[in-house]
């Protein structure tokens, strides 16, 4: 169907289309003060020197903020604390703040930021992982003799025997970019000191409860001093964890030291300078095929570029390392995954996670392989991929869930019309100017955290007396729309109109830290806490209504508005329902939760039940390559995911869009520029990602197979919507040009079609 | 003879101080028309959008004085008196084009002053006069959608 035709649901649509939705910096308080960073100009310094005498001096300037100030702990990092949100006496990279000046208005701030004056003793500068690992290479990290921030492995089987015995090998070498996220909204908070002594925190962040953990550690005070709010945020994409709460920690100890409410809004330039990227990878592959076409042996070698702080790089590496070849299924692996800290821009978390540069690497690979092998690239595909009961490279059966690889990847090829138009492509030649193609990829991924981290996730349906329902979750409105979701999943559960339910956005002081909303685990997880609230409420309603309606609690349902009993038509309005718990002195209110199931890791083999489920995603292409400018103009895409159960149509198909677009962007134009250390790209005039213009039409395809382990059935389209079309556009350009491209962003020199 | 404004109908005296300002400053801080987003600084982006004398302009760039005697709308004046929503803001909302919303109130703007000139786009047509409006979550199908979907809107 097309999205034209598919309703959408959206609590906010209203005030975000009419300019009354407030963004954070669209909050002013009284008495408000202005907060500026000061960078340092330096990629690789020690015996950091500031001064600010001219600065303080300034008009307006109340003060300048620099470590000393700092009387809590000034390191944050999620895994290692090894990134001061005041610089002290080293600076790591570019992005590395020393000071915040603090001024009546934001033009004071930004006139005295300019007059700080910032000294330190250069050092050598070290900007490739592979130096930074090489012997004898400078010490970059403060807590630890190595610059190797992390080794995941896999050892399955014998992969470096096997290989040797195997009838084809494939070498291959794949390299991808800095990629910046782009949120259209830079990061920005303001902080305001209560009556009470409680900062309160409005920001533009992904994560309440790390913000508020990082600002409760910056302060030195308990987490109960800190109250986070939510402002709608205007993107995240997995951008808006570590810097966007250091920029509300910084923010919030201005407010403590001056006690009054601050705002550090961030200008484009400040937010591209100091915040995380997309991992940068280099990888290595050596895939062993037999006649037959089975892919039996690889030995895979990865390595990643940190940047100057640890960040989430052992995570993303982690996700690389467990779906390290794709969606299929090999008996011998070998894989080493390896990041090195450098003087470059961190690399964090970003939508996708370590999943869109490996499956760069591996689905042109089967396209390759399927060439050299003389096989169909959807047969190659076919033989290879995980089926209903098989087993992944980390030797997880998979049992518990509808394995789709095969449904989405035929239901992608039939939409499109795969196999005509692979035969009609001009693999190098072509009559005029244009070179026509058609590329494909398949990807699974693993839902929610996995073993990576603890995974569980509440919420509280506050029903009141008048009919009307207060539904709260910890899962964060990054703009997807997840509000929206959880109080379809409750109208659902229920069997009650949407206009009954309101979504409380709650702070941090509300609903206990249910995780950050990353990793595509908004709708699973915060999904099934609102069915373990939900099914609370129903039987407590039905234990106390039962006698009303004349039959026992296990016979109560509920549907279209009312609660009913056994016999023909006896029933109770929600209204009536709710009246009649008044009276009882019952509350309607219920508390829920949602526990991922078990998973399991072993760090030395890589084996275990990585996740509990997988998404299984396909993505199809077609293009075409000027070969006077060498320009790709994409034409026609059509993407499927098996997202378990839809709850929000439009919705998925708008994360299908949009991560498509940004997975666009990765292959054919975005790379964050950094030359020796120095970041280039500091604004969107240079730094380019997709406009309207760029992009084709989309034609999404929702598969549903309810998982059985998801209380809501649903599980997410987040992250699968980019992981894959980097690839697919990869192998269409090869179909076109008969050229095969290793690097992201792909550039054509338009001699090579000559 | 001193200078001033119309912002969505209603006209302001601008002081020596605020003809400093860009347009966009002068929205968001002095008016507190907060519906007008900053997103580059540098004319890239385009959450800044507003109209000046219909046209879709950016006001990041912009200068107060540049817009001066002019009338400005901004999203915050779209709307009908009676708050109904304007065609192409119901059209974003039935098209599930809006996500984080951030550059809604441009690219809602853009889409106004395409239709004015052209009442009836091809996709293509919308593709390109949106092109001046970065948007990160949607992939611009549902916005294309909603403008094409804005049938039979004449202008006004």
């Amino acid at each position: 169907m097309k999205s034209s035709q598919q309703r959408a649901f959206r609590h906010d649509a209203v005030t975000k289309v009419t300019g009354q939705a407030k963004y954070t910096d669209d909050y002013t308080f009284h008495g408000m003060l202005h907060a500026v960073p000061v960078y340092s100009g330096y990629v690789h310094a020690e015996n950091l020197r500031l001064d600010t005498a001219e600065a303080a001096s300034m008009p307006g300037v109340v003060r300048i903020i620099t470590a000393g100030d700092v009387s809590g702990s000034i390191r944050f990092g999620q895994i290692e604390q090894d990134y001061c949100m005041f610089a002290e006496h080293r600076i790591h990279f570019a992005g590395d703040v020393t000071a915040l000046v603090v001024a009546e208005t934001r033009a004071q701030a930004l006139a005295a930021a300019e007059k700080v004056q910032v000294d330190a003793d250069p050092l050598p500068a070290v900007t490739d992982p592979g130096e930074a690992l090489a012997e004898g290479a400078p010490k970059l990290r403060e807590l630890s003799e190595s610059n190797l921030v992390n080794h995941h492995r896999v050892r399955r089987g014998d992969a470096r025997a096997e290989i040797e015995r195997c009838d084809l090998v494939l070498e291959e070498e794949f390299t991808t970019q800095f990629v910046e996220h782009a949120y259209m909204e830079p990061e920005a908070a303001v902080c305001v000191p209560r009556f009470d002594g409680v900062i309160e925190v409005y920001g533009s962040m992904q994560h309440p409860y790390s913000t508020r953990r990082f600002t409760a550690a910056l302060l030195g005070e308990p987490l109960a001093n800190v109250e986070v709010y939510q402002p709608p945020m205007g993107g995240g994409f997995g951008g808006k964890d570590d810097t966007a709460a250091v920029v509300c920690a910084r923010a919030a100890l201005a407010a403590r030291l001056l006690n009054r409410p601050v705002k550090l809004t961030y200008a484009r330039e400040w937010s591209m300078r100091e915040s995380y990227k997309r991992h940068p990878y280099r990888m290595r592959y050596r895939l062993g095929y037999e006649k037959s076409g089975r892919l039996r042996a690889a030995v895979v070698d990865i390595l990643g570029d940190s940047g100057a702080y640890l960040s989430v790089t052992p995570w993303v590496n982690w996700r690389s390392t467990a779906q390290c070849c794709g969606p299929y299924s090999v008996e011998h692996v070998h894989a080493d995954v390896r990041s090195a800290a450098t003087n470059n821009p961190v690399g964090g978390a970003m939508r996708g996670f370590g999943a869109p540069q490996v499956n760069f690497a591996v689905e042109q690979l089967s396209d390759m392989a399927a060439e050299q092998l003389g096989m169909d690239p959807l047969e190659y595909r076919r033989l290879n991929m995980v089926k209903q009961g098989g087993e992944t490279v980390t030797g997880q059966v998979l049992d518990t869930h509808t394995v789709s690889m095969e449904e989405v990847m035929n239901r992608t090829a039939e939409e499109i019309g795969f196999r005509e138009k692979l035969a009609r492509c001009s693999r190098g030649t072509a009559e005029g100017d244009e070179l026509y193609g058609i590329g494909l990829a398949i990807s699974y991924r693993g839902s929610s955290l996995g073993a990576e981290g603890m995974d569980f996730c509440s919420a509280v349906i506050n029903g009141q007396f008048d009919g009307s329902i207060l539904l709260e979750t910890a899962i964060h409105e990054n703009g997807q729309g997840a509000e929206s979701v959880m109080m379809l999943i409750l109208s659902d559960e229920l069997g009650v109109d949407m206009k009954r339910i309101r979504y409380k956005r709650p702070s941090t002081s509300n609903i206990p830290d249910g995780g950050t909303t990353v990793a595509t685990r908004g709708t699973i997880m915060g999904g099934g806490a609102v069915v373990s609230a939900a099914g609370q409420l129903k039987e407590l309603l039905a234990s106390n209504l039962a006698d009303d309606l004349g039959c026992t609690a296990g016979d109560v349902t509920f549907h279209d508005d009312c609660i009913w009993g056994k016999n023909d038509g006896e029933h109770l309005t929600w209204d009536e329902a709710m009246q009649r718990l008044h009276f009882k002195r019952v509350y309607p209110y219920a508390f829920g939760t949602f526990q991922a199931p078990e998973v399991s890791w072993d760090e030395e083999t890589g084996q275990g039940d990585a996740y509990f489920t997988y998404v299984y995603s396909c993505q199809a292409v077609e293009l075409t390559v000027s070969r006077k400018s060498g320009k790709v103009t994409l034409q026609n895409i059509v993407a499927a995911h098996d997202i378990g159960r839809a709850i929000n149509k439009a919705m998925i198909l708008g994360q299908m869009y949009g991560g498509i677009a940004q997975g666009a962007g990765m292959a054919l134009m975005e790379e964050f520029q950094v030359d020796r250390g120095q970041i280039r790209s500091l604004n969107l005039d240079t730094y380019k990602i997709p406009k309207a213009k760029d992009l084709p039409e989309i034609t999404g395809i929702i598969v549903e197979n309810p998982d059985p382990q998801s209380p809501s059935g649903a599980k997410g389209i987040g992250e699968p919507a980019l992981e894959l079309i980097a690839p697919a556009i990869a192998n269409a350009v090869y179909n076109a040009t008969g050229i095969r491209f290793r690097r992201l962003p792909i550039t054509i020199d338009p001699e090579e079609l000559q | 003879m001193s200078d001033s404004i119309t912002v969505n109908g209603r006209e302001y005296l601008l002081g020596e101080e605020e003809l400093e300002l860009t347009l966009l400053e002068y929205l968001r801080e002095r008016l507190e028309l907060t519906g007008t987003k900053y997103g580059c600084g540098v004319g890239a982006c385009g959450s800044c959008t507003v109209l000046i004398d219909g046209a879709a302009r950016k006001s990041c760039v912009l200068p107060v004085r540049k817009a001066a005697g002019r009338e400005v709308t901004t999203i915050e004046g779209l709307r009908q008196p009676d708050g109904t929503l304007h065609p192409v803001q119901q059209a974003f909302i039935d098209a599930g084009a809006i996500q984080c919303g951030y550059c809604t109130p441009g690219m809602v703007l853009a889409a106004v002053s395409l239709l004015r000139r052209k009442p009836s786009p091809s996709r293509d047509e919308i593709r390109k006069a949106l092109s001046g409006n970065l948007c990160r979550c949607t992939g611009y199908q549902q916005i294309v959608d909603a403008v094409e979907r804005v049938d039979g809107w004449m202008g006004g």
